[in-house]
């Protein structure tokens, strides 16, 4: 090893530097990829009771099987959330590939209109792969005018693999959760 | 405004034993209100603070207050800056051959920046956060606590303050990295790198990794509470887990990157005292390797409660076991090293031997704790206080002060008083296991952590614990005394006061070095190495 002259010695640190810092920015940089990554992990993995979406072309390859399932629905609003939200019936037994409709009643007791958008999850978590939906009023913002009150539909299947899952053993019940949060008006 | 690394390396051991004695006066104002249940000294305080009268709520907030400042303070202001900044400054370049680092003009600002972190951390308390003063959110800042949770400018400043520490740290790691790399004397190799700089190359690695990932994600929380974006808001589409994961993922390496230089002091020192290299030198080194690799994949660990699946808790628990054996060889190869050693009890060897002893007993509980399935049970309550209190307070700050009596001569010049230097580690020794230990009992019987109150079940253990704080506090007495002590009368320190057990290249300089050093690089022989 020889020792390098002042200029080389600057430009060989400047070199190790820059890929140093460029090395904290890469991190930087997948700290904000990691929202996005993180969203689609659990759309695709069904993490944290993400229920997947089918398309119709999905669902109609799906047959009923005779086997049942009792699926529980729960409703909760936003604490700013002037609504009142609940489901026509809190239970209800779906065949498991059978193709169902819920609905939700929701009624803006406020005296201005409302936009509304529901978060859902799935309980429990080792059933949300399983759990398709096909359509929802939860993947539209909802509006309201004041006093109006609207049945909101879900159409869904509880896919029959889920018997085939060593960690869906023993999953009689299917809770799925909403819960409706105030849009601001201005923004969003 | 001096670039000279150990000036600079100077002016963070000054800093660091500053805002150690402001984190750990408020620890006292901590352990003085768990003395007895009920609400005694918040009132007081939050009078103070304040500056008038203070309802209920505000007192509690206080509370919340007061562990967020001693968190931060501790871990970014404290532990942080004496480790890899005072020590790393001081040493690395001496012990590479180094005339200085790499950018000094660069390493001043990381100095002046870590300064500013801690204004802005101290701003916080006075500035309004919603329920009263100050940010009450836990060093984790988690939303959406921190976000909808902490209105005010209060949380602002503490999320600034941890924007300007990362900074200084991260212009800190690219210059240890290129130091390191770039600027070793002729023949030193990196397989001949004294442990304590293979150390700090790992944890510059960690930092350079690890704070960004950070820097995004209290970004995010900054643009979440102002501008109206939603990342961690599930009413937007965004998900507050999202945010543990982002902090922990940071966090994690967070806790290696406070313990890694402690190794390195450590090894020099059980090295010295045992006048033999030390055991298994390469597997020494690549133990806090391994150790800095796999700590960047086991955060959920501290997540375990979140709802996580059966498989990935049994994941995250094996990964994290894993860590215990690459620590493993590092307690077995200190322990090595002292095996048939010439071993001299000088206070450095002291400090150095609690250290492996207090390390051992929190990297026990960490083992417990690992488990997904007892940290369910255990999950924030004070076993975790008590173990990360045992890797932190016990051991990386014992770290610092065996290392501190191991280099202060040859910083100052000046010999320290050895008897006070062993005194102090019997009386810290008694007083920080006083107050921890107990708290592994607290916690087993369900105390939580981060409350102000408590049944009068947990008293007797509280109070033992507040007697023990104020034990310790006696030993910071005896150090500082020891300092005046060494400033005012101490003899002058020798070229190597150590003798022959100390090899590494700063025991051939003067004492205090001179201030441009081996201007002429030393060359190293093909002969072992240390």
């Amino acid at each position: 090893m020889t020792t390098p002259g002042p200029d080389k010695a600057l430009r060989k640190n400047r070199k190790v530097g820059l890929m140093a810092l460029s090395l904290a920015v890469a991190m930087l940089g997948l700290g904000y990829a990691s929202v996005p990554l993180y969203r689609i992990f659990c759309q695709v993995t069904g993490f944290g009771g993400t229920p997947q979406i089918a398309s119709e072309a999905k669902a109609a390859a799906v047959n009923a099987t005779g086997e049942t399932i009792s699926v529980r629905f729960d409703s909760n609003t936003a604490p700013d959330m002037p609504w009142q939200f609940k489901p026509e019936q809190v239970t209800e037994t779906a065949q498991l590939g059978e193709r169902k409709i819920a609905f939700f009643i929701a009624r803006n007791n406020s005296d201005k209109p409302v936009t509304g958008q529901a978060s859902y999850n799935v309980e429990p978590e080792q059933a949300a792969p399983y759990f398709n939906k096909i359509q929802c009023f939860c993947f539209t913002k909802q509006t309201l005018q004041p006093g109006e009150e609207v049945r909101m539909p879900v159409t869904y299947y509880v896919d029959p693999a889920i018997l085939k899952d060593e960690n869906a053993k023993g999953v009689e019940q299917v809770t799925l959760s909403y819960t409706f949060h105030k849009l601001d008006e201005s923004g969003s | 405004m001096s670039t000279n690394h150990k000036d600079i390396g100077t002016l963070y051991l000054i800093f660091a034993i500053f805002a150690g004695v402001v984190g750990g006066a408020i620890s006292g104002i901590m352990r003085e209100e768990l003395r007895e249940p009920g609400i005694q000294v918040l009132g007081k305080v939050a009078m103070l603070l304040n500056g008038g009268a203070v309802d209920f709520d505000q007192q509690l907030h206080l509370w919340n207050v007061l562990i967020t400042a001693h968190g931060l303070i501790m871990v970014f202001f404290l532990v942080m800056p004496a480790v890899i900044g005072g020590f790393g400054n001081w040493f690395i370049p001496i012990m590479i051959g180094a005339p200085d680092m790499a950018f000094p003009r660069m390493n001043n600002i990381s100095f002046w920046l870590t300064v500013m972190g801690f204004c802005s951390l101290m701003i916080s308390p006075f500035m309004s956060g919603g329920t009263g003063n100050g940010a009450g959110v836990g060093w984790t800042v988690y939303a959406p606590l921190s976000t909808t949770g902490s209105q005010g400018p209060a949380m602002d400043f503490a999320i600034f303050a941890l924007h300007l520490a990362g900074a200084a740290s991260i212009m800190g790691a690219i210059n240890f990295i290129t130091t390191i790399f770039n600027m070793r004397a002729p023949g030193m190799t990196l397989h001949k790198m004294p442990l304590f700089v293979w150390s700090v190359l790992v944890t510059a690695f960690l930092l350079l990794l690890a704070l960004p990932v950070l820097a995004a994600a209290i970004t995010m929380l900054l643009t979440d509470r102002n501008f109206g974006t939603t990342f961690f808001d599930a009413a937007g589409g965004g998900d507050p887990l999202l945010y543990q994961h982002l902090f922990w993922f940071f966090g994690h390496p967070e806790v290696y990157i406070m313990i890694l230089p402690a190794f390195g002091i450590i090894s020099q020192i059980i090295s010295t005292f045992s006048r033999k290299p030390v055991f298994g030198y390469l597997g020494m080194a690549y133990a806090m390797v391994a150790i800095g690799v796999v700590g960047f994949i086991v955060w959920a660990h501290h997540m375990y409660t979140v709802g996580l699946d059966v498989n990935t808790k049994m994941y995250f628990t094996a990964a994290t076991m894993v860590i215990a054996v690459p620590t493993g060889i590092k307690i077995f190869s200190w322990i090595a090293t002292m095996w048939g050693g010439s071993l001299e009890f000088k206070s450095p060897m002291v400090w150095a031997i609690g250290f492996i002893f207090l390390f051992t007993v929190g990297g026990v509980t960490g083992v417990v704790l690992a488990n997904g399935g007892i940290d369910d049970v255990v999950h924030d309550t004070y076993y975790v206080v008590g173990h990360f209190h045992y890797v932190l307070s016990l051991g990386a700050v014992t770290a610092l002060f065996a290392g501190f009596y191991y280099w202060f001569p040859k910083m100052s010049g000046k010999m320290h008083s050895e008897l006070l230097a062993h005194i102090q580690f019997w009386i810290f020794f008694v007083g920080v296991n006083m107050i921890f230990f107990p708290m592994h009992f607290l916690g087993l019987q369900g105390m939580p952590r981060r409350y102000p109150d408590y049944t009068p079940a947990y008293q007797h253990w509280n109070e033992i614990a507040t007697y023990g704080y104020y034990i310790m506090s006696l030993s910071l007495v005896v150090f500082f005394i020891n300092i005046i002590y060494a400033f005012v009368a101490g003899k002058k320190a020798a070229d190597n006061y150590w003798g022959e057990g100390a090899t590494t290249l700063e025991w051939t300089l003067s004492s205090p070095p001179p201030f441009h050093q081996f201007e002429t690089l030393p060359v190293i022989k093909d002969e072992g190495h240390h």
